[in-house]
């Protein structure tokens, strides 16, 4: 079996992300870049799933320009065996992402789709489940445990409730959340064996698919500063601070 | 435990700084056919590196010719040098000595200008490993350097494997290069088992502490360069100010203090914030956005406290050895010219041997010479410095005598010895408000769950000497908070917040027992710089 891995370059999760003077989007000017945590889950998955002998490869794939590859030399030292690059210029919406996404999917025909519950840039949470309808094939989102059986899967989901176990047959779309797994650190040796590892460039333009947005984004703006706080004597005075705020 | 995997490479370079990767370049350039690899302890390149910077672009004329055409990322021509010397409330233009005179000269984002070298060396097929940290010196059976050790990953604060746990690789090479920066931790062990500094004067230190600001547009002015001395030191402190006028609306300013102050309740933060409240740069940055801080120990020994910068084996390189030019305040021309003298060496000799004579015979170690005495001048105060420094530039350092320099961790008095000076401190309201405000800019994080790596080697003094006598200056030096005293039932103990460190090194440095041990957590870990 195959499994396909999504990984997504976003800002890390290390960084203070801020809001241009302008508006107009993020500050992304040397700014540390990371694979998305949630998709590093998805491919450390994939890698333990090929490693207890129930998928033969690995294959992650990613949408960008060539800034990408580094996140997919990432994904390969890790134990990748190939990557794919659908070359962009354009951001993709989680829409488009699915469309292309499925495009590789039809040319790999893979056993299971792996992807992170949602990448942390712009948290959306849909490319998944949009890709699983545009396949036709079961989605498990949120995943914490993943168990393979020949035919299907079954899948512990972290629902707001609890926990909720399901059975997908596959092949199927399968989303994952933060209690699956620890990704391993890479082995340093691992990052030249990754140089010498296959990474295709495959140009979205030809993948013959319509992502255009229909999506406009009018602004962007950071939450609002959080005012000075003052020292208060006595709970009185606390009481009285509170009142004279409407707060109480 | 089952031998470490190896690799091999003909060199290795501990440190992707100025020094390391000019190295690194000049090697590649003269010798395509060397392997080469760069071990680096930050995530990213340049993610560990901070300095003003304003820096001369002759070597870089050198390594990259065309830099011109495709330059780093920050990068605003000297347009104008001010000096100034403050008092609490105002300010008297000196004149510029002509050390500091940066026309042709550049100001830049150091950490990014790094990055950007680390992408033309791997251009050049150099092998660049970052968030990898090269823990340990390894030993060949005669005792020479072979290369190094990588730390481990996945280890936990109990020091046993965790579920991730990766043993670290060595690194074997015929040659090591030492490019890790002021106070590297392998270059201090090297140092001292070699005896490197048997004849060199003791190194002094200064500590650098920096932020980047956002201000209101039009405050800055692309290519001004200011320095400040005088107020909110006194003028037993060693130091002062920079404020670089970047384009984009930023500034990048910073304060430096030598790290050889003698009063123990001394805090170097708390007088970068008090700096950034007088009048001349509180306007600045009013109404701006603090983007980015940091702190790292900067050498001020000089010419005096060069150690030897060969052993078998390896090389010492920029501010592993310390090239710093102080009177310059600039040292990353030196560590570039410093790490391409070492990688010519290498090609010509394939060994050690021999650098430390070049170095010394080369513009490098002539320019340190030539500033020699301005630095201790200044040991008597700022005045007896300041005509001292005079009477050494106009005689561009002919004067037979050197003067001699004295440690930092013996220059702090205790504090029954010592009355503070009234410093007429004022009341803050910019940001960061504290030292955890501060790192927060930093963007710093070290898994928790790791051994501590800074090592109290006699954990009793704390408690029993340190808290009488010095009354705990780590809790005040470290520019991170790091350091803390906490009382609970069993008494009073240190608490270290090593999650905080920003690997500034100064409590290495300054602990008057000598008893912290800087050594390099996990690799990757750290503060993640940007644009620093």
């Amino acid at each position: 079996m195959k499994i396909l891995v999504g990984i997504k370059r976003v800002v890390d999760y290390n960084v203070r992300v801020r809001v241009l003077p302008d508006g107009s989007g993020v500050d992304l000017d040397g700014v540390k870049m990371s694979v998305n945590p949630f998709d590093e889950i998805a491919l450390e998955e994939a890698l333990r799933i090929r490693e207890a002998g129930k998928a033969e490869e690995v294959v992650v794939v990613s949408i960008g320009g060539d800034p990408v590859q580094q996140q997919l030399r990432t994904g390969l030292a890790m134990g990748a065996d190939r990557a794919i690059q659908i070359k962009t210029d354009a951001d993709l919406q989680p829409l488009g992402a699915a469309q292309a996404f499925l495009k590789i999917i039809e040319r790999e025909e893979p056993g299971l789709v792996l992807l992170g519950k949602q990448a942390i840039d712009d948290d959306n949470s849909q490319t998944g489940q949009m890709l699983a309808a545009l396949w036709g094939r079961p989605q498990a989102t949120f995943a914490s445990e993943v168990v393979l059986d020949g035919q299907s899967a079954t899948v512990v989901r972290e629902v707001d409730t609890g926990l909720e176990t399901i059975e997908v047959d596959l092949p199927a779309v399968v989303t994952v959340d933060l209690r699956l797994n620890e990704p391993r650190f890479v082995k340093l040796p691992d990052i030249m064996k990754a140089k010498r590892k296959p990474l295709d460039v495959v140009p979205l333009d030809e993948l013959g698919v319509d992502t255009a947005s229909n999506v406009e984004v009018t602004g962007f703006s950071p939450p609002e500063q959080r005012g000075k706080g003052i020292m208060v004597e006595d709970a009185s005075q606390l009481v009285q601070e509170l009142k004279n705020r409407g707060l109480l | 435990m089952a031998e470490r995997e190896i690799m091999e490479y003909d060199v290795i370079v501990v440190g992707a700084g100025p020094a390391g990767l000019s190295c690194a370049i000049r090697l590649k350039q003269l010798k395509p056919e060397l392997m080469v690899a760069v071990i680096e302890k930050s995530s990213e390149i340049g993610a560990h590196i901070l300095s003003g910077a304003v820096i001369e672009p002759e070597p870089l004329d050198r390594l990259v010719p065309d830099w011109r055409d495709d330059p780093p990322p920050i990068c605003v021509p000297v347009e104008r040098d001010e000096i100034w010397l403050l008092s609490e409330k105002k300010r008297y233009r000196l004149p510029t000595p002509p050390q500091q005179k940066n026309h042709g000269n550049i100001i830049v984002s150091l950490g990014a200008m790094c990055a950007w070298l680390a992408n033309r060396a791997e251009a050049l097929e150099v092998d660049i490993f970052p968030g990898y940290a090269a823990a340990d010196i390894r030993f060949r059976e005669d005792g020479s350097v072979g290369g190094v050790i990588i730390g481990d990953m996945g280890v936990g604060r109990d020091g046993q494997p965790k579920d991730s746990y990766v043993e670290g690789i060595e690194i074997h090479a015929p040659v090591t290069i030492l490019g890790e920066g002021v106070r590297g931790h392998l270059s201090k062990q090297l140092i001292e088992r070699f005896d490197l500094g048997r004849d060199a004067d003791p190194q002094t230190y200064g500590i650098g502490m920096k932020e980047l600001w956002r201000v209101q547009p039009g405050k800055s002015i692309p290519g001004l360069v200011q320095h400040t001395t005088g107020w909110p030191l006194d003028k037993n402190i060693y130091g002062g100010s920079f404020i670089y006028h970047l384009d984009k609306d930023r500034i990048a300013l910073g304060f430096v203090c030598g790290l050889d102050y003698a009063d123990p309740n001394f805090m170097p933060f708390e007088a970068f914030q008090q700096f950034k409240h007088h009048p001349m740069v509180r306007d600045l940055l009013e109404g701006g956005e603090i983007l980015s801080s940091g702190a790292r120990a900067i050498s001020e020994g000089g010419y005096q406290s060069l150690p030897k910068t060969e052993m078998p084996g390896a090389l010492l390189v920029g501010d592993s050895a310390g090239t710093l030019n102080v009177p310059k305040i600039k040292g990353t021309h030196q560590a570039m010219k410093a790490g391409m003298l070492a990688a010519e060496h290498i090609v010509e000799t394939g060994a050690a041997e021999g650098f430390d004579a070049k170095l010394r015979d080369s513009e490098v170690v002539r320019e340190l010479h030539k500033v020699r005495n301005i630095r201790p001048a200044f040991y008597k105060g700022f005045w007896r410095g300041f005509v001292r420094a005079a009477i050494e530039t106009v005689t561009a350092g002919k004067l037979p005598t050197t003067l001699n320099i004295h440690a930092d961790d013996t220059a702090l008095r205790k504090l029954d010895e010592f009355t503070p000076p009234d410093r007429n401190w004022v009341e803050r309201d910019l940001p960061p408000r504290d030292r955890l405000a501060s790192v927060y800019f930093a963007a710093t994080a070290h898994d928790e769950d790791q051994p501590i790596h800074l090592q109290i080697l006699e954990p009793d003094v704390c408690t029993t000497r340190c808290v009488v006598e010095y009354g705990n200056p780590c809790t005040r030096f470290c520019p991170a908070n790091v350091y803390e005293m906490v009382e609970d039932e069993a008494g009073e103990s240190l608490q270290i917040n090593a999650a905080n460190c920003v690997h500034c090194k100064t409590c290495d440095i300054k602990d008057p027992y000598q008893i912290i041990n800087w050594v390099t957590p996990e690799g990757g870990s750290g503060p993640n710089y940007q644009n620093m």
